[in-house]
């Protein structure tokens, strides 16, 4: 093959600087510590029992938000679509925000799932043939604020009615306070979505022709619309049950990754990954170190950076007429 | 001989309307065969219902001797590759890893071909003439280079019949002409071509046989100068049109 084939190169250098970002988010914070690795009690709980959980649950979600975005992307066609954007994110967050509220907190992860899956087969549904990518964004946007309002509701309703603080951390997201479960709760679901996801990569790649070809090359759509809707249910329901919604992560990462390994689909896949973690590890060092009296939330953060990216690819896609 | 690909009284119907019917036709090996007619005659759907893109609503049709629709992707991949008729290349991947697609049903994917996947990519890229733009990204060629390139990836399919919606549409002629040498080759290797065109007088010079069509049925059949009467065309087009042999090469020329 001809064309620079640095996938490996980009796959390094990505898991290089996850590897950074994490050593940075155990040492940098409110507290000072000159040295993480020092064995005194005072500097063993605080980056070992909170700086390291909540730095890998930020990898984890930001990894699992990467992921499930390049491969929303590869399916519907669409380099505007993530789980944030299409509502997977706000659908699995109404789902913990139900079990939560109505005392079935140990479920909470499975009904994130499983609304995050419903929204998933909704929004495919709904979206396969839509024409243009801001067409799909806007059945997204619906779809989320639906779950906006609705999270809004059940709390309302709830027999232990939540405080408004509950709305902000669902809908903001966060992963202040999280422990180790909470990480590998994340972690797990990263696992099997991943999984699927990756079974994916050829039909996603095939998909590059649209669909009637993609079907004449030999591609099994069906197959491959199941993998992808069933691993980005299972990546957006385990980090949002974890850290509720954090948008735009899963535009951003395959966005910038592009730019390094080309525009192949199945390419996009794991360096999108490597990617959305680093991405939000940054993020949550620089919530952490913002000299702010509450803390910012991290899906705060993560909008001030994914937004303008979201704006301008959506300003570049219109300006080429790849719009309806 | 057994046909590649034939239609039995086929009919189809979309969202209630009748698009075609009545439908019989058969490409050989060895064989190319053109779908003519106006716009909206039903060409598209023809080539789609061959493949076992859309149900028939009656009649028939075998692919290799099966109803497409039960066979697998795969399974129909490896019996013909088609060309839409506005192929796209959603992501600008590079000429090379679009063509290197054509090898999915072989098991190739862009990153990963073994020698014979890379020997059949080298050879289509080489039949289309884009030897020098194999690492160019697809949003960074001419129209004419991009619809040669999925012609690439079709051939590259090395399937026994190619189906191809209006191949030459936006070629110049000698582009066109280029095209059409390549279906030839592709029929004297014993292998079937079926595509639609507007363009006649190609048809006529490179079909072995040609169907007219006419809001979903045959206006006409068989060998091009033959079946391309001036009362076949006039009635398919709606307009006094014939065939005329210019220095030794047919031409349509309507009033």
């Amino acid at each position: 093959m001809r064309r620079p084939n640095n996938l490996g190169a980009v796959v390094f250098a990505l898991t290089a600087l996850s590897l950074a970002a994490l050593l940075a988010a155990l040492w940098l914070g409110p507290v000072p510590i000159a040295d993480p690795f020092a064995d005194d009690a005072r500097t063993r709980a605080i980056v070992w029992e909170v700086r390291l959980p909540r730095a890998l649950t930020a990898w984890l979600v930001g990894a699992a938000l990467g992921l499930s975005g390049a491969a929303l992307q590869g399916l519907l066609r669409n380099p505007l679509a993530d789980a944030g954007v299409l509502g997977l994110s706000g659908f699995a967050a109404l789902g913990a925000v139900i079990a939560f509220a109505f005392g079935f907190s140990a479920f909470a992860p499975f009904a994130a799932l499983a609304f995050a899956l419903a929204a998933a087969i909704l929004v495919t549904a709904l979206g396969w043939r839509a024409r243009g990518p801001a067409s799909l964004a806007l059945i997204g946007i619906g779809l989320s604020s639906l779950a906006g309002g609705l999270i809004a509701l059940a709390l309302n309703l709830a027999p232990n009615p939540g405080a408004l603080s509950d709305l902000v951390n669902w809908t903001l997201g966060s992963v202040e306070g999280r422990s180790l479960e909470d990480a590998a709760l994340a972690g797990s679901f990263l696992l099997v979505g991943g999984a699927l996801i990756f079974a994916s990569a050829r039909g996603l790649q095939a998909l590059t022709l649209g669909e009637a070809a993609a079907a004449a090359i030999g591609a099994d759509l069906s197959r491959t619309r199941a993998l992808v809707v069933l691993g980005a249910a299972a990546c957006a329901g385990g980090a949002t049950a974890v850290a509720g919604v954090i948008g735009f992560v899963g535009v951003a990462a395959p966005h910038f990754v592009r730019a390094m390994v080309g525009h192949d689909p199945a390419r996009l896949l794991l360096p999108s990954a490597l990617a959305g973690g680093a991405m939000l590890v940054c993020a949550d060092i620089a919530v952490r170190l913002l000299p702010t009296d509450t803390e910012l939330k991290l899906g705060v953060a993560a909008a001030l950076i994914g937004g303008p990216v979201f704006a301008l690819i959506a300003a570049r896609l219109a300006s080429r007429g790849g719009d309806a | 001989m057994s046909a590649l690909l034939y239609f039995e009284r086929a009919a189809l119907a979309l969202g209630g309307r009748s698009v075609f019917a009545d439908f019989s036709l058969a490409v050989g090996a060895d064989e190319v065969v053109a779908l003519l007619g106006p716009n909206g005659a039903g060409k598209t759907s023809v080539l789609r219902a061959g493949l076992g893109l859309v149900p028939l609503a009656a009649g028939a049709v075998r692919l290799g001797g099966d109803d497409p629709r039960g066979l697998s992707a795969q399974a129909r991949a490896l019996r013909a590759a088609y060309l839409p008729q506005h192929p796209q290349a959603i992501w600008p991947l590079s000429v090379e890893a679009l063509v290197a697609l054509g090898r999915y049903a072989h098991g190739g994917a862009p990153e990963r071909l073994s020698p014979r996947d890379q020997a059949a990519v080298d050879a289509a890229i080489e039949a289309c003439g884009l030897g020098a733009l194999r690492s160019r990204r697809m949003d960074r060629i001419s129209g004419g280079e991009e619809l040669r390139a999925h012609l690439a990836r079709t051939l590259a399919q090395e399937a026994p019949l190619l189906v191809l919606d209006e191949p030459t549409a936006g070629l110049d002629p000698a582009q066109a002409i280029g095209v059409a040498e390549i279906f030839r080759k592709h029929a004297e290797a014993g292998g079937g071509v079926l595509f639609s065109t507007h363009d006649i007088a190609l048809a006529a010079r490179v079909a072995h046989r040609v169907t007219l069509l006419r809001e979903g049925r045959i206006v006409a059949a068989g060998a091009p100068e033959t079946a391309l009467s001036e009362a076949a065309l006039s009635e398919a087009y709606e307009r006094k049109g014939k065939l005329v042999r210019v220095e030794g090469t047919l031409t349509a020329m309507f009033e």
